[in-house]
Protein backbone atom coordinates (compact mmCIF):
# COMPACT_ATOMS: atom_id res chain seq x y z
CA UNK A 1 0.00 0.00 0.00
CA UNK A 2 2.94 2.33 0.66
CA UNK A 3 6.05 2.19 -1.44
CA UNK A 4 8.93 4.56 -0.70
CA UNK A 5 11.73 4.41 -3.24
CA UNK A 6 15.11 6.10 -2.90
CA UNK A 7 13.61 9.10 -1.14
CA UNK A 8 15.86 12.13 -0.80
CA UNK A 9 14.74 15.33 0.81
CA UNK A 10 14.89 17.67 3.75
CA UNK A 11 14.10 21.09 5.04
CA UNK A 12 15.42 24.56 4.25
CA UNK A 13 17.66 23.13 1.55
CA UNK A 14 19.36 20.81 4.04
CA UNK A 15 19.36 17.18 2.88
CA UNK A 16 18.20 14.94 5.71
CA UNK A 17 16.73 11.90 3.96
CA UNK A 18 19.40 10.33 1.78
CA UNK A 19 17.75 7.48 -0.05
CA UNK A 20 15.02 5.88 2.05
CA UNK A 21 13.43 2.65 0.81
CA UNK A 22 10.44 1.20 2.62
CA UNK A 23 7.59 -1.03 1.56
CA UNK A 24 4.48 -1.42 3.72
CA UNK A 25 1.76 -3.95 2.91
CA UNK A 26 -1.81 -3.82 4.21
CA UNK A 27 -2.06 -5.10 7.77
CA UNK A 28 1.63 -4.77 8.60
CA UNK A 29 3.12 -3.01 11.61
CA UNK A 30 6.53 -1.44 10.98
CA UNK A 31 8.70 0.13 13.63
CA UNK A 32 11.28 2.76 12.73
CA UNK A 33 14.01 3.37 15.26
CA UNK A 34 17.16 5.42 15.12
CA UNK A 35 19.32 7.99 16.86
CA UNK A 36 18.14 11.57 17.49
CA UNK A 37 18.32 13.67 14.38
CA UNK A 38 18.54 10.71 12.01
CA UNK A 39 15.49 11.92 10.07
CA UNK A 40 12.56 9.92 11.48
CA UNK A 41 10.26 12.91 11.95
CA UNK A 42 11.41 14.32 8.63
CA UNK A 43 10.26 11.12 6.94
CA UNK A 44 6.91 11.24 8.75
CA UNK A 45 6.43 14.91 7.84
CA UNK A 46 7.30 14.33 4.20
CA UNK A 47 4.72 11.53 4.09
CA UNK A 48 2.07 13.77 5.63
CA UNK A 49 2.92 16.69 3.33
CA UNK A 50 4.02 19.27 5.87
CA UNK A 51 4.85 22.55 4.08
CA UNK A 52 8.50 23.51 4.12
CA UNK A 53 9.87 20.05 3.41
CA UNK A 54 11.35 19.39 -0.02
CA UNK A 55 11.74 16.12 -1.85
CA UNK A 56 14.76 16.21 -4.16
CA UNK A 57 14.69 12.66 -5.53
CA UNK A 58 12.82 9.39 -5.29
CA UNK A 59 9.14 8.56 -5.15
CA UNK A 60 6.36 7.62 -2.75
CA UNK A 61 3.44 5.60 -4.05
CA UNK A 62 0.36 5.13 -1.90
CA UNK A 63 -2.34 2.77 -3.14
CA UNK A 64 -0.98 3.21 -6.64
CA UNK A 65 -1.07 7.02 -6.49
CA UNK A 66 1.77 9.53 -6.39
CA UNK A 67 1.53 10.56 -2.75
CA UNK A 68 3.95 13.45 -3.05
CA UNK A 69 1.67 15.22 -5.54
CA UNK A 70 -1.23 15.27 -3.08
CA UNK A 71 -2.18 18.07 -0.68
CA UNK A 72 -1.97 17.24 3.04
CA UNK A 73 -5.78 17.24 3.38
CA UNK A 74 -6.13 14.87 0.44
CA UNK A 75 -3.62 12.47 1.96
CA UNK A 76 -5.67 12.47 5.16
CA UNK A 77 -8.88 11.97 3.21
CA UNK A 78 -7.29 9.00 1.45
CA UNK A 79 -6.61 7.39 4.80
CA UNK A 80 -3.19 8.55 6.01
CA UNK A 81 -2.92 9.70 9.60
CA UNK A 82 0.14 11.20 11.26
CA UNK A 83 0.17 11.26 15.05
CA UNK A 84 2.55 14.12 15.59
CA UNK A 85 5.57 14.18 17.83
CA UNK A 86 4.62 17.65 19.05
CA UNK A 87 0.87 18.23 18.63
CA UNK A 88 0.13 21.95 18.35
CA UNK A 89 -2.31 23.80 20.61
CA UNK A 90 -5.07 25.63 18.76
CA UNK A 91 -7.01 27.82 21.21
CA UNK A 92 -10.43 28.86 20.02
CA UNK A 93 -10.95 25.87 17.72
CA UNK A 94 -13.23 23.48 19.53
CA UNK A 95 -11.82 19.96 19.74
CA UNK A 96 -15.06 18.19 18.97
CA UNK A 97 -16.14 20.59 16.24
CA UNK A 98 -12.76 20.22 14.59
CA UNK A 99 -12.84 16.45 14.69
CA UNK A 100 -16.36 16.24 13.32
CA UNK A 101 -15.35 18.47 10.40
CA UNK A 102 -12.30 16.27 9.82
CA UNK A 103 -14.23 13.01 9.96
CA UNK A 104 -16.90 14.27 7.61
CA UNK A 105 -14.28 15.48 5.14
CA UNK A 106 -12.73 12.00 5.20
CA UNK A 107 -16.10 10.25 4.91
CA UNK A 108 -17.17 12.45 2.03
CA UNK A 109 -14.02 11.56 0.11
CA UNK A 110 -14.68 7.88 0.72
CA UNK A 111 -18.24 8.15 -0.53
CA UNK A 112 -19.75 7.65 2.91
CA UNK A 113 -22.58 9.67 4.30
CA UNK A 114 -21.63 12.51 6.68
CA UNK A 115 -22.45 11.93 10.32
CA UNK A 116 -24.82 14.31 12.07
CA UNK A 117 -24.06 15.74 15.49
CA UNK A 118 -25.75 12.94 17.40
CA UNK A 119 -24.13 10.12 15.46
CA UNK A 120 -20.77 11.78 15.75
CA UNK A 121 -21.06 12.26 19.51
CA UNK A 122 -21.93 8.64 19.97
CA UNK A 123 -18.88 7.55 18.01
CA UNK A 124 -16.64 10.07 19.80
CA UNK A 125 -17.80 8.89 23.23
CA UNK A 126 -17.04 5.30 22.37
CA UNK A 127 -13.53 6.13 21.15
CA UNK A 128 -12.85 8.41 24.09
CA UNK A 129 -13.37 5.47 26.41
CA UNK A 130 -10.81 3.55 24.40
CA UNK A 131 -8.09 6.09 25.21
CA UNK A 132 -9.45 6.97 28.64
CA UNK A 133 -9.93 10.66 27.89
CA UNK A 134 -12.50 12.54 29.91
CA UNK A 135 -15.38 14.01 27.94
CA UNK A 136 -14.60 17.48 29.27
CA UNK A 137 -11.60 17.54 26.94
CA UNK A 138 -13.89 17.56 23.96
CA UNK A 139 -15.19 21.03 24.56
CA UNK A 140 -11.82 22.64 24.99
CA UNK A 141 -9.72 24.13 22.25
CA UNK A 142 -7.68 21.61 20.26
CA UNK A 143 -4.93 20.44 22.65
CA UNK A 144 -5.37 23.67 24.59
CA UNK A 145 -3.80 23.33 28.00
CA UNK A 146 -3.45 19.56 27.59
CA UNK A 147 -0.54 17.88 29.36
CA UNK A 148 2.01 16.05 27.23
CA UNK A 149 0.35 12.70 27.86
CA UNK A 150 -3.12 14.10 27.16
CA UNK A 151 -1.94 15.45 23.84
CA UNK A 152 -0.61 12.04 22.88
CA UNK A 153 -3.85 10.35 23.91
CA UNK A 154 -5.77 12.97 21.94
CA UNK A 155 -3.76 12.00 18.86
CA UNK A 156 -4.72 8.37 19.35
CA UNK A 157 -8.33 9.37 19.99
CA UNK A 158 -8.39 11.27 16.70
CA UNK A 159 -6.82 8.32 14.98
CA UNK A 160 -9.46 5.99 16.38
CA UNK A 161 -12.25 8.28 15.17
CA UNK A 162 -10.79 8.84 11.70
CA UNK A 163 -10.02 5.13 11.23
CA UNK A 164 -7.09 5.58 8.82
CA UNK A 165 -5.72 2.92 6.49
CA UNK A 166 -2.17 3.93 7.29
CA UNK A 167 -1.28 5.39 10.68
CA UNK A 168 2.16 6.90 11.24
CA UNK A 169 2.94 7.45 14.91
CA UNK A 170 5.85 9.76 15.61
CA UNK A 171 7.08 9.04 19.13
CA UNK A 172 3.58 8.81 20.47
CA UNK A 173 5.06 6.82 23.37
CA UNK A 174 7.60 9.42 24.46
CA UNK A 175 6.97 10.85 27.88
CA UNK A 176 4.16 8.44 28.71
CA UNK A 177 3.95 6.40 31.89
CA UNK A 178 3.33 2.70 31.59
CA UNK A 179 -0.45 2.96 31.97
CA UNK A 180 -0.72 5.62 29.29
CA UNK A 181 1.58 3.55 27.14
CA UNK A 182 -0.73 0.56 27.38
CA UNK A 183 -3.68 2.77 26.49
CA UNK A 184 -1.90 4.04 23.39
CA UNK A 185 -0.82 0.54 22.38
CA UNK A 186 -4.32 -0.74 22.92
CA UNK A 187 -5.72 2.04 20.75
CA UNK A 188 -3.31 1.19 17.97
CA UNK A 189 -3.88 -2.55 18.29
CA UNK A 190 -7.60 -1.99 17.95
CA UNK A 191 -6.92 -0.24 14.66
CA UNK A 192 -4.24 -2.59 13.37
CA UNK A 193 -5.84 -5.36 11.39
CA UNK A 194 -5.75 -6.95 7.99
CA UNK A 195 -6.63 -3.69 6.28
CA UNK A 196 -4.88 -1.20 8.48
CA UNK A 197 -1.16 -0.62 8.53
CA UNK A 198 0.91 1.15 11.14
CA UNK A 199 4.31 2.76 11.02
CA UNK A 200 5.49 3.49 14.52
CA UNK A 201 8.51 5.69 15.17
CA UNK A 202 9.98 5.10 18.61
CA UNK A 203 13.15 5.14 20.65
CA UNK A 204 12.03 2.48 23.07
CA UNK A 205 11.47 -1.22 23.03
CA UNK A 206 8.85 -0.95 25.77
CA UNK A 207 6.06 0.21 23.42
CA UNK A 208 6.88 -2.69 21.13
CA UNK A 209 6.12 -5.26 23.81
CA UNK A 210 2.50 -4.10 23.69
CA UNK A 211 2.43 -3.21 20.02
CA UNK A 212 4.30 -6.01 18.34
CA UNK A 213 5.89 -5.02 15.01
CA UNK A 214 6.24 -7.29 12.00
CA UNK A 215 9.37 -5.40 10.94
CA UNK A 216 11.87 -3.16 12.66
CA UNK A 217 13.98 -0.69 10.67
CA UNK A 218 16.89 1.40 11.81
CA UNK A 219 17.23 4.85 10.28
CA UNK A 220 20.74 6.23 10.52
CA UNK A 221 21.74 9.51 8.95
CA UNK A 222 18.81 9.59 6.54
CA UNK A 223 18.93 6.00 5.37
CA UNK A 224 17.46 2.71 6.53
CA UNK A 225 20.64 0.83 7.33
CA UNK A 226 19.20 -2.27 8.92
CA UNK A 227 15.90 -4.12 8.95
CA UNK A 228 14.75 -7.16 10.86
CA UNK A 229 12.00 -8.70 12.94
CA UNK A 230 10.84 -7.72 16.39
CA UNK A 231 14.01 -9.14 17.98
CA UNK A 232 16.01 -6.33 16.35
CA UNK A 233 14.30 -3.87 18.68
CA UNK A 234 15.47 -5.87 21.69
CA UNK A 235 18.99 -5.97 20.37
CA UNK A 236 18.96 -2.20 19.84
CA UNK A 237 17.67 -1.68 23.35
CA UNK A 238 20.68 -3.58 24.73
CA UNK A 239 23.42 -2.44 22.39
CA UNK A 240 22.34 1.01 21.23
CA UNK A 241 22.90 2.25 17.68
CA UNK A 242 26.68 2.54 17.59
CA UNK A 243 27.33 -0.94 16.25
CA UNK A 244 25.07 -0.21 13.29
CA UNK A 245 26.81 3.08 12.66
CA UNK A 246 30.14 1.20 12.76
CA UNK A 247 28.87 -1.46 10.36
CA UNK A 248 27.81 1.28 7.98
CA UNK A 249 31.20 2.97 8.21
CA UNK A 250 33.00 -0.34 7.66
CA UNK A 251 30.93 -1.15 4.59
CA UNK A 252 32.03 2.08 2.89
CA UNK B 1 -34.70 53.21 13.87
CA UNK B 2 -33.07 56.16 12.19
CA UNK B 3 -32.77 56.68 8.46
CA UNK B 4 -29.96 59.03 7.47
CA UNK B 5 -29.97 60.55 10.91
CA UNK B 6 -33.73 61.07 11.16
CA UNK B 7 -36.09 59.17 13.37
CA UNK B 8 -38.36 56.80 11.45
CA UNK B 9 -41.30 56.30 13.80
CA UNK B 10 -43.26 54.00 11.51
CA UNK B 11 -40.50 51.46 11.56
CA UNK B 12 -40.06 51.05 15.28
CA UNK B 13 -41.37 48.66 17.81
CA UNK B 14 -41.34 50.08 21.25
CA UNK B 15 -42.05 48.01 24.28
CA UNK B 16 -43.18 50.27 27.08
CA UNK B 17 -41.28 50.01 30.30
CA UNK B 18 -42.30 51.95 33.40
CA UNK B 19 -38.77 52.91 34.45
CA UNK B 20 -37.35 53.54 31.04
CA UNK B 21 -37.73 56.40 28.61
CA UNK B 22 -36.66 55.81 25.02
CA UNK B 23 -37.42 58.61 22.63
CA UNK B 24 -36.02 60.58 19.73
CA UNK B 25 -33.49 63.00 21.14
CA UNK B 26 -35.25 65.89 19.44
CA UNK B 27 -38.22 65.28 21.70
CA UNK B 28 -36.13 64.84 24.83
CA UNK B 29 -34.52 68.24 24.65
CA UNK B 30 -36.90 69.83 27.10
CA UNK B 31 -36.30 67.35 29.94
CA UNK B 32 -34.16 68.20 32.95
CA UNK B 33 -31.75 65.27 32.75
CA UNK B 34 -31.14 66.07 29.14
CA UNK B 35 -29.81 69.52 29.96
CA UNK B 36 -27.72 68.11 32.75
CA UNK B 37 -25.96 65.55 30.58
CA UNK B 38 -26.23 66.43 26.91
CA UNK B 39 -22.89 67.32 25.41
CA UNK B 40 -21.21 67.44 28.78
CA UNK B 41 -18.85 64.56 28.00
CA UNK B 42 -18.13 64.43 24.30
CA UNK B 43 -15.41 66.95 23.72
CA UNK B 44 -16.65 69.22 20.97
CA UNK B 45 -14.14 71.96 21.63
CA UNK B 46 -11.20 69.68 20.84
CA UNK B 47 -12.84 67.47 18.32
CA UNK B 48 -14.10 68.89 15.04
CA UNK B 49 -16.27 65.94 14.07
CA UNK B 50 -18.00 65.96 17.45
CA UNK B 51 -18.51 69.72 17.11
CA UNK B 52 -19.98 69.17 13.68
CA UNK B 53 -22.26 66.51 15.08
CA UNK B 54 -23.34 68.79 17.91
CA UNK B 55 -24.06 71.61 15.49
CA UNK B 56 -25.77 69.60 12.79
CA UNK B 57 -27.40 66.72 14.63
CA UNK B 58 -30.86 66.05 13.34
CA UNK B 59 -31.87 63.25 15.61
CA UNK B 60 -30.84 60.20 17.56
CA UNK B 61 -31.97 58.28 20.58
CA UNK B 62 -32.41 59.41 24.10
CA UNK B 63 -32.49 56.56 26.58
CA UNK B 64 -33.02 57.18 30.25
CA UNK B 65 -33.29 54.53 32.92
CA UNK B 66 -34.64 55.48 36.31
CA UNK B 67 -32.57 54.55 39.36
CA UNK B 68 -32.78 51.03 40.68
CA UNK B 69 -34.24 49.32 37.65
CA UNK B 70 -33.04 46.39 35.68
CA UNK B 71 -34.16 46.49 32.07
CA UNK B 72 -34.52 43.00 30.68
CA UNK B 73 -33.55 42.29 27.10
CA UNK B 74 -31.78 45.00 25.15
CA UNK B 75 -32.47 48.21 23.32
CA UNK B 76 -31.52 48.09 19.68
CA UNK B 77 -30.81 51.32 17.83
CA UNK B 78 -30.56 50.84 14.10
CA UNK B 79 -29.05 53.49 11.85
CA UNK B 80 -29.53 53.14 8.13
CA UNK B 81 -27.53 55.32 5.79
CA UNK B 82 -27.48 56.07 2.08
CA UNK B 83 -30.09 54.88 -0.35
CA UNK B 84 -30.04 58.20 -2.23
CA UNK B 85 -28.53 59.09 -5.58
CA UNK B 86 -26.73 62.01 -3.98
CA UNK B 87 -24.21 61.26 -1.24
CA UNK B 88 -25.78 62.20 2.05
CA UNK B 89 -24.33 63.06 5.44
CA UNK B 90 -25.98 62.08 8.71
CA UNK B 91 -25.15 63.11 12.27
CA UNK B 92 -26.97 60.79 14.64
CA UNK B 93 -26.58 61.77 18.27
CA UNK B 94 -27.47 59.55 21.18
CA UNK B 95 -27.56 60.06 24.91
CA UNK B 96 -27.92 57.15 27.29
CA UNK B 97 -28.43 58.08 30.93
CA UNK B 98 -28.42 55.15 33.32
CA UNK B 99 -29.57 55.94 36.84
CA UNK B 100 -28.10 54.71 40.10
CA UNK B 101 -27.94 50.94 40.47
CA UNK B 102 -29.69 50.35 37.19
CA UNK B 103 -28.77 47.87 34.53
CA UNK B 104 -29.19 48.06 30.77
CA UNK B 105 -27.91 46.73 27.46
CA UNK B 106 -27.91 48.89 24.36
CA UNK B 107 -26.84 47.82 20.88
CA UNK B 108 -26.22 50.24 18.04
CA UNK B 109 -26.03 48.89 14.51
CA UNK B 110 -24.96 50.95 11.51
CA UNK B 111 -25.83 49.66 8.06
CA UNK B 112 -26.57 51.18 4.67
CA UNK B 113 -26.16 51.10 0.94
CA UNK B 114 -24.21 53.22 -1.53
CA UNK B 115 -22.02 56.19 -0.74
CA UNK B 116 -22.81 58.26 2.34
CA UNK B 117 -21.21 59.69 5.44
CA UNK B 118 -22.17 58.87 9.00
CA UNK B 119 -20.87 60.99 11.84
CA UNK B 120 -22.25 59.50 15.01
CA UNK B 121 -21.81 60.50 18.64
CA UNK B 122 -23.11 58.55 21.60
CA UNK B 123 -22.74 59.71 25.17
CA UNK B 124 -23.23 57.20 27.94
CA UNK B 125 -23.62 58.26 31.56
CA UNK B 126 -23.38 55.42 34.05
CA UNK B 127 -24.65 56.55 37.42
CA UNK B 128 -23.40 55.23 40.72
CA UNK B 129 -23.47 51.43 40.76
CA UNK B 130 -24.98 51.23 37.27
CA UNK B 131 -24.20 48.31 34.96
CA UNK B 132 -24.09 49.08 31.25
CA UNK B 133 -23.36 46.77 28.35
CA UNK B 134 -22.98 48.69 25.09
CA UNK B 135 -22.48 47.24 21.60
CA UNK B 136 -21.55 49.26 18.60
CA UNK B 137 -21.68 47.23 15.41
CA UNK B 138 -20.42 49.17 12.41
CA UNK B 139 -21.47 47.34 9.27
CA UNK B 140 -21.76 50.25 6.83
CA UNK B 141 -21.76 49.75 3.06
CA UNK B 142 -18.39 49.24 1.38
CA UNK B 143 -18.55 52.74 -0.10
CA UNK B 144 -19.52 54.53 3.11
CA UNK B 145 -17.57 56.76 5.45
CA UNK B 146 -18.11 56.42 9.14
CA UNK B 147 -16.81 58.56 11.97
CA UNK B 148 -18.06 57.74 15.40
CA UNK B 149 -17.41 58.54 19.01
CA UNK B 150 -18.68 56.69 22.03
CA UNK B 151 -18.10 58.84 25.09
CA UNK B 152 -18.52 57.19 28.47
CA UNK B 153 -18.78 58.86 31.83
CA UNK B 154 -18.68 56.57 34.84
CA UNK B 155 -19.63 57.38 38.39
CA UNK B 156 -18.74 55.56 41.56
CA UNK B 157 -18.79 51.73 41.41
CA UNK B 158 -20.37 51.65 37.98
CA UNK B 159 -19.49 48.87 35.55
CA UNK B 160 -19.41 49.49 31.83
CA UNK B 161 -18.59 47.15 28.97
CA UNK B 162 -18.28 48.84 25.61
CA UNK B 163 -17.78 46.70 22.55
CA UNK B 164 -16.83 48.14 19.21
CA UNK B 165 -17.12 45.86 16.21
CA UNK B 166 -16.15 47.27 12.83
CA UNK B 167 -16.44 45.32 9.62
CA UNK B 168 -17.97 47.69 7.07
CA UNK B 169 -17.22 51.03 5.46
CA UNK B 170 -14.50 52.28 3.14
CA UNK B 171 -13.03 54.68 5.66
CA UNK B 172 -13.88 54.34 9.30
CA UNK B 173 -12.77 56.07 12.45
CA UNK B 174 -14.09 54.77 15.72
CA UNK B 175 -13.39 56.48 18.98
CA UNK B 176 -14.26 55.15 22.37
CA UNK B 177 -13.39 57.37 25.29
CA UNK B 178 -14.14 56.71 28.91
CA UNK B 179 -13.68 58.70 32.07
CA UNK B 180 -13.58 56.68 35.26
CA UNK B 181 -14.77 59.58 37.33
CA UNK B 182 -15.93 57.78 40.46
CA UNK B 183 -14.09 55.51 42.87
CA UNK B 184 -14.25 51.78 42.27
CA UNK B 185 -15.59 51.96 38.72
CA UNK B 186 -14.84 49.13 36.28
CA UNK B 187 -14.52 49.36 32.52
CA UNK B 188 -14.09 46.75 29.82
CA UNK B 189 -13.36 47.89 26.27
CA UNK B 190 -13.58 45.17 23.67
CA UNK B 191 -12.84 45.84 20.04
CA UNK B 192 -12.81 43.75 16.90
CA UNK B 193 -12.24 44.93 13.37
CA UNK B 194 -12.31 42.69 10.34
CA UNK B 195 -11.35 44.38 7.09
CA UNK B 196 -10.33 43.50 3.57
CA UNK B 197 -10.09 45.08 0.11
CA UNK B 198 -8.98 48.69 0.51
CA UNK B 199 -10.86 49.32 3.75
CA UNK B 200 -9.29 51.58 6.33
CA UNK B 201 -10.32 51.45 9.98
CA UNK B 202 -8.97 53.65 12.76
CA UNK B 203 -9.59 52.77 16.36
CA UNK B 204 -8.85 55.41 18.93
CA UNK B 205 -9.48 54.91 22.60
CA UNK B 206 -8.75 56.99 25.65
CA UNK B 207 -9.32 55.60 29.10
CA UNK B 208 -9.03 58.32 31.69
CA UNK B 209 -8.54 57.10 35.26
CA UNK B 210 -9.60 60.10 37.28
CA UNK B 211 -10.42 58.51 40.63
CA UNK B 212 -8.76 55.79 42.73
CA UNK B 213 -9.52 52.07 42.80
CA UNK B 214 -10.79 51.78 39.26
CA UNK B 215 -10.14 48.85 36.93
CA UNK B 216 -9.96 48.95 33.17
CA UNK B 217 -9.40 46.07 30.81
CA UNK B 218 -9.02 46.71 27.11
CA UNK B 219 -8.68 44.13 24.36
CA UNK B 220 -8.76 45.13 20.70
CA UNK B 221 -8.27 42.58 17.96
CA UNK B 222 -7.80 43.24 14.27
CA UNK B 223 -8.06 40.90 11.31
CA UNK B 224 -6.76 42.44 8.10
CA UNK B 225 -6.81 40.94 4.66
CA UNK B 226 -5.81 42.09 1.16
CA UNK B 227 -4.72 45.76 1.08
CA UNK B 228 -6.70 46.88 4.07
CA UNK B 229 -5.28 49.11 6.72
CA UNK B 230 -5.95 49.47 10.39
CA UNK B 231 -4.86 51.66 13.26
CA UNK B 232 -5.06 50.99 16.94
CA UNK B 233 -4.25 54.05 18.96
CA UNK B 234 -5.07 53.50 22.61
CA UNK B 235 -4.17 55.78 25.47
CA UNK B 236 -4.54 55.14 29.15
CA UNK B 237 -4.23 58.14 31.41
CA UNK B 238 -3.85 57.69 35.14
CA UNK B 239 -4.37 61.00 36.94
CA UNK B 240 -2.40 61.99 40.04
CA UNK B 241 -5.40 61.22 42.27
CA UNK B 242 -6.11 57.81 40.77
CA UNK B 243 -4.19 55.59 43.20
CA UNK B 244 -4.62 51.83 43.10
CA UNK B 245 -5.52 51.91 39.44
CA UNK B 246 -5.51 48.54 37.78
CA UNK B 247 -5.31 48.73 34.02
CA UNK B 248 -4.48 46.36 31.21
CA UNK B 249 -4.46 47.12 27.52
CA UNK B 250 -3.85 44.59 24.79
CA UNK B 251 -4.01 44.90 21.02
CA UNK B 252 -3.60 41.79 18.87
CA UNK B 253 -3.61 41.73 15.10
CA UNK B 254 -3.80 39.04 12.51
CA UNK B 255 -2.49 39.92 9.06
CA UNK B 256 -3.80 37.63 6.34
CA UNK B 257 -1.97 39.19 3.43
CA UNK B 258 1.39 40.74 2.79
CA UNK B 259 -0.11 44.03 1.71
CA UNK B 260 -2.32 44.57 4.75
CA UNK B 261 -0.96 47.16 7.18
CA UNK B 262 -1.59 47.71 10.86
CA UNK B 263 -0.25 50.52 13.04
CA UNK B 264 -0.49 49.73 16.71
CA UNK B 265 0.17 52.50 19.19
CA UNK B 266 -0.59 51.65 22.79
CA UNK B 267 0.25 54.52 25.13
CA UNK B 268 0.36 54.84 28.90
CA UNK B 269 0.43 58.21 30.64
CA UNK B 270 0.86 57.48 34.29
CA UNK B 271 0.96 60.40 36.68
CA UNK B 272 0.89 58.35 39.85
CA UNK B 273 3.14 55.59 41.14
CA UNK B 274 0.66 53.49 43.07
CA UNK B 275 -0.80 51.70 40.04
CA UNK B 276 -0.73 48.39 38.23
CA UNK B 277 -0.72 48.99 34.50
CA UNK B 278 0.37 46.94 31.55
CA UNK B 279 0.03 47.15 27.84
CA UNK B 280 1.13 45.20 24.84
CA UNK B 281 0.52 44.63 21.20
CA UNK B 282 1.19 41.82 18.79
CA UNK B 283 1.07 41.44 15.03
CA UNK B 284 1.07 37.96 13.57
CA UNK B 285 0.07 35.77 10.68
CA UNK B 286 -2.02 32.63 10.75
CA UNK B 287 -0.15 29.94 12.63
CA UNK B 288 1.31 27.66 9.94
CA UNK B 289 1.71 24.80 12.40
CA UNK B 290 -1.96 24.97 13.34
CA UNK B 291 -2.95 25.23 9.69
CA UNK B 292 -0.99 22.09 8.86
CA UNK B 293 -2.41 20.24 11.85
CA UNK B 294 -5.97 20.88 10.69
CA UNK B 295 -5.18 19.97 7.09
CA UNK B 296 -3.36 16.81 8.16
CA UNK B 297 -6.67 15.68 9.62
CA UNK B 298 -8.50 16.15 6.33
CA UNK B 299 -9.84 19.68 6.68
CA UNK B 300 -9.47 21.66 3.45
CA UNK B 301 -7.18 24.67 3.41
CA UNK B 302 -9.95 27.26 3.05
CA UNK B 303 -11.94 25.82 5.91
CA UNK B 304 -8.82 25.44 8.05
CA UNK B 305 -8.02 29.11 7.50
CA UNK B 306 -11.50 30.25 8.38
CA UNK B 307 -11.49 28.07 11.50
CA UNK B 308 -8.31 29.77 12.66
CA UNK B 309 -9.56 33.23 11.77
CA UNK B 310 -12.78 32.75 13.67
CA UNK B 311 -10.83 31.26 16.56
CA UNK B 312 -8.88 34.51 16.70
CA UNK B 313 -12.10 36.52 16.72
CA UNK B 314 -13.88 34.21 19.12
CA UNK B 315 -12.19 35.63 22.19
CA UNK B 316 -14.16 38.84 21.63
CA UNK B 317 -17.28 37.34 20.06
CA UNK B 318 -17.83 34.55 22.58
CA UNK B 319 -18.10 36.88 25.51
CA UNK B 320 -20.87 38.97 24.02
CA UNK B 321 -23.76 38.30 26.30
CA UNK B 322 -26.68 39.14 24.02
CA UNK B 323 -27.20 36.09 21.88
CA UNK B 324 -29.00 37.59 18.85
CA UNK B 325 -26.38 40.32 18.57
CA UNK B 326 -23.54 37.86 19.08
CA UNK B 327 -24.80 35.47 16.42
CA UNK B 328 -25.49 38.26 13.95
CA UNK B 329 -21.95 39.52 14.41
CA UNK B 330 -20.49 36.03 14.14
CA UNK B 331 -22.22 35.45 10.82
CA UNK B 332 -21.25 38.86 9.53
CA UNK B 333 -17.61 38.20 10.32
CA UNK B 334 -17.73 34.95 8.40
CA UNK B 335 -19.19 36.70 5.39
CA UNK B 336 -16.49 39.35 5.60
CA UNK B 337 -13.67 37.06 4.52
CA UNK B 338 -14.30 36.37 0.85
CA UNK B 339 -12.18 33.62 -0.62
CA UNK B 340 -11.16 32.48 2.84
CA UNK B 341 -14.42 30.77 3.55
CA UNK B 342 -15.70 27.27 3.12
CA UNK B 343 -19.14 26.96 1.62
CA UNK B 344 -21.82 28.33 3.95
CA UNK B 345 -22.98 24.93 5.05
CA UNK B 346 -19.69 24.31 6.79
CA UNK B 347 -19.59 27.49 8.83
CA UNK B 348 -20.02 26.94 12.55
N1 LIG C 1 13.14 23.35 10.65
C1 LIG C 1 14.37 22.80 10.54
N2 LIG C 1 15.36 23.50 9.97
C2 LIG C 1 16.60 22.96 9.85
N3 LIG C 1 16.93 21.75 10.30
C3 LIG C 1 15.97 21.01 10.87
C4 LIG C 1 14.65 21.50 11.03
N4 LIG C 1 13.92 20.54 11.63
C5 LIG C 1 14.76 19.51 11.85
N5 LIG C 1 16.00 19.80 11.40
C6 LIG C 1 17.18 18.93 11.47
O1 LIG C 1 16.94 17.80 10.68
C7 LIG C 1 17.56 16.67 11.26
C8 LIG C 1 16.57 15.53 11.38
O2 LIG C 1 15.53 15.90 12.26
P1 LIG C 1 14.33 14.93 12.60
O3 LIG C 1 13.40 15.72 13.43
O4 LIG C 1 13.80 14.32 11.37
O5 LIG C 1 15.07 13.82 13.49
P2 LIG C 1 14.43 12.64 14.33
O6 LIG C 1 15.05 11.40 13.84
O7 LIG C 1 12.96 12.70 14.33
O8 LIG C 1 15.01 12.97 15.78
P3 LIG C 1 14.33 12.76 17.24
O9 LIG C 1 14.60 11.34 17.58
O10 LIG C 1 15.10 13.69 18.09
O11 LIG C 1 12.89 13.09 17.15
C9 LIG C 1 18.12 17.12 12.58
O12 LIG C 1 19.50 17.35 12.41
C10 LIG C 1 17.41 18.41 12.85
O13 LIG C 1 18.20 19.28 13.61
MG1 LIG D 1 11.51 13.08 15.72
Amino acid sequence: MLDIKNLHGGIDGKEILRGVNLHVNPGEVHAIMGPNGSGKSTLANVLAGRPGYQVTAGSVTYEGKDLLAMKPEDRAREGIFLAMQYPVEIPGVNNIYFLKAALNAVRKQQGLEELDAMEFLQLAREKMKLVDLDESFMNRGVNEGFSGGEKKRNEIFQMAVLDPKLAILDETDSGLDIDALKIVANGVNTLASERHSVVVITHYQRLLTFLVPDFVHVLVDGRIEKSGGKELALELEQKGYEWIEQEVAAAR
Amino acid sequence: MFVNGRFAPDMCTNSEHPTMRVMPIAEAMKGENFERHFSRYADYAEHSMTALNTALMQDGAYVEIAPGSHVQGFIHLLFIGGGHDEPIMAHPRNLIVVGRNSQITVAETFVGSGTYFTNAVTEIVAGEGAVVDHYKFECESTDAFHVGTVQIHQERSSTVTARSIAIGGALVRNEVNAALAGEGAGLTLDGLFVVSGSQHVDNHTIIDHVKPHCDSLELYKGILDESSRGIFDGTIIVRPDAQKTNSRQVNRNLLLSESAIIDSKPTLEILNDDVKCSHGSTIGQLDEEALFYLRARGIGEAQARSLLISAFASEIVDRMKVEPVREQIRRAIFRQMPGRLPDRRETP
